[in-house]
């Protein structure tokens, strides 16, 4: 007899559960010898909690009315949640805090995409580090943890939520048609962005930035030879986190201008795990320093998480092409 | 595989031509392709061909690196994820809203008086949003095949559809009511090959831009 269950949702039998085990145990187990101690949230949260962070990408897609009235979600990560957590429970604790989960979180899904409504996550979020160090230390123990599962051929791609924003401040670029090139930047629609920019009818020197900046991806000799300026300043942020970074992991580092998050909260330093085996990302984070702010307790913070499905794919993805 | 290590998806049909000639400029080697319409797989020129639709299926799954297919399949498919990197120019097409050549319109006429309009069409996503868009109401009849028969027999008023130079609506005596949109082809990229063969691919850019 054939009982459905929800699209976007799936049953793991034992011999993919041992796989998945094998994987989320190594990782929990980098994490803790790194100091990030694990918790667990509840799946279900108040929404106007959840509301509390910027962006609406993250917001919840799924909710309930309670037994009182009130509008229950589903967490669609795990940031939002450890931010309320930090706020309510460690109130006056002396940071740098540091946690980990691997928990499942919970999104729409588009028809026929094979997209997930519920995927399990392991993360990471340190709080009260600022600037390079702290993103130095979560890229170091990304790495360290997916060297551990045995993953060979990955990269993490490193770029700078702040820069266009800044870039489009610097050239004056009225406020409505930069939402719009945001949106074709997301959408990774470079030609509806280059017909955007010429639409600006700005010099010829401030187009050429704004159309080829969010271009510019490469190893470090990419952060050689910009002049002053807003790129230059995103480059001297990404080439003080580099100078941090052991070489076995700043050999995994390649930088990508164009890098943009599709959540809304990530303030500065933002990255991407590529694997040459998987299509899409494994997993990604940042520095959302603005996002404790919102819950009242204002500390930088950097975390990430990885999509164990997808590198539990990338990884049997690898051991197909024999690396 | 050709001298970029890319794999490339390549659409069969109007834009087949106007691609391998492309591709010969890049001095990747299309001849088995030109000679052999049946194969699909050509491993050496590191080139898979398939219908323009599912181009974008491929590239962003990374089965291919690169592919170049029309805007309509890229905004029909506007969920995908993949990066828009270049307007190639060629396979120059018009998106249009299309009903029987009758005075009055056909198609406004049942706006008017039964407050929608029926409209057959291939793009039902770009259909749709067309007429969000412009704040009318319209029935959306997906087909598959020819969609000129639909508003002939009765099926639609009108259809939504892509014609390069008219002459097949013109034959079924349909008249062109609004443009929608201009679609030429495009070079796509998957968004991990794009980071992670990133000098290759900016080589076919350069060399694109160049011509």
């Amino acid at each position: 007899v054939i009982h459905p269950i929800p699209s976007g949702t799936r049953d793991v039998l034992p011999d993919e559960m041992r796989e998945l085990r094998a994987i989320t145990e190594t990782l929990r187990g980098v994490f803790e010898r790194h100091g990030y101690g694990e918790v667990y949230t509840p799946a279900i949260e108040y929404e106007s909690v959840l509301l509390r962070a910027p962006g609406s990408s993250v917001s919840p897609a799924y909710r309930v009315f309670d037994d009182h009235g009130d509008v229950l979600a589903l967490r669609s990560d795990m940031t939002v949640p450890i931010a309320r957590l930090v706020a309510t429970r460690y109130p006056t604790a002396d940071p740098p805090l540091r946690f980990c989960y691997v928990a499942h979180a919970y999104r729409a899904v588009r028809p026929h995409r094979g997209q997930m409504r519920e995927f399990l996550q392991a993360g990471i979020e340190l709080v009260g580090a600022p600037g390079a160090g702290g993103t130095a230390e979560a890229l170091t123990v990304l790495c360290v943890a997916l060297d551990a599962v045995g993953l060979s051929g990955y990269r993490v791609g490193l770029g700078d939520a702040a820069l266009y924003p800044t870039l489009m401040a610097a050239f004056d670029v009225p406020e409505e048609a930069r939402e719009r090139m945001l949106a074709e930047l997301g959408a990774k629609d470079l030609v509806g962005l280059e017909r955007e920019v010429a639409a600006l009818g700005l010099p010829a020197e401030a187009a050429e930035m704004l159309v080829r900046v969010p271009q510019l991806r490469g190893g470090s000799d990419l952060l050689r030879g910009a002049e002053s300026g807003p790129v230059a300043d995103a480059l001297t942020g990404l080439r003080d986190v580099l100078d941090l970074l052991d070489p076995g992991v700043a050999e995994r580092v390649i930088f990508d201008l164009g890098l943009a998050r599709g959540l809304g909260y990530y303030s500065g330093a933002v990255f991407d795990v590529y694997d040459p085996a998987l299509g899409a990302p494994l997993g990604g984070g940042g520095r959302y320093d603005e996002l404790l702010g919102r819950f009242g307790r204002s500390l930088p913070a950097v975390g990430f998480a990885l999509g164990v499905d997808r590198l539990h794919a990338a990884l049997s993805g690898e051991e197909h092409a024999g690396l | 595989v050709n001298r970029f290590g890319l794999t490339i998806a390549v659409p069969r049909g109007a834009l087949l031509r106007e691609t391998l000639d492309l591709l010969d400029l890049l001095e990747v080697d299309t001849a088995e392709v030109r000679a052999n319409d049946r194969k699909l797989l050509f491993a050496d020129a590191g080139i898979v061909t398939m219908r323009p639709s599912d181009v974008p299926t491929y590239v962003e799954a990374g089965a291919a690196d690169i592919g170049i297919t029309g805007k309509d399949v890229l905004m029909e498919q506007s969920e995908r994820s993949v990066f828009e990197l270049l307007d190639l120019g060629f396979g120059r097409c018009r998106m249009v809203l299309a009903s029987v050549d009758d005075e009055p319109d056909p198609a406004a006429e049942a706006l008017r008086r039964l407050g929608v309009m029926r409209v057959a069409t291939k793009y039902p996503r770009i259909a749709a949003d067309f007429f969000e868009r412009s704040g009318r109401q319209a029935e959306i009849v997906e087909v598959k095949g020819s969609v000129e028969l639909a508003p002939l027999t009765g099926l639609v008023e009108a259809i939504v559809d892509l014609t390069a130079t008219g002459t097949t609506l013109r034959e079924n005596r349909l008249a062109v009511r609004e443009e929608i949109a201009v679609a030429t082809a495009r070079l796509i990229a998957n968004p991990v090959a794009h980071k992670l063969k990133a000098s290759a691919i900016d080589e076919v850019l350069e060399r694109l831009r160049a011509r």
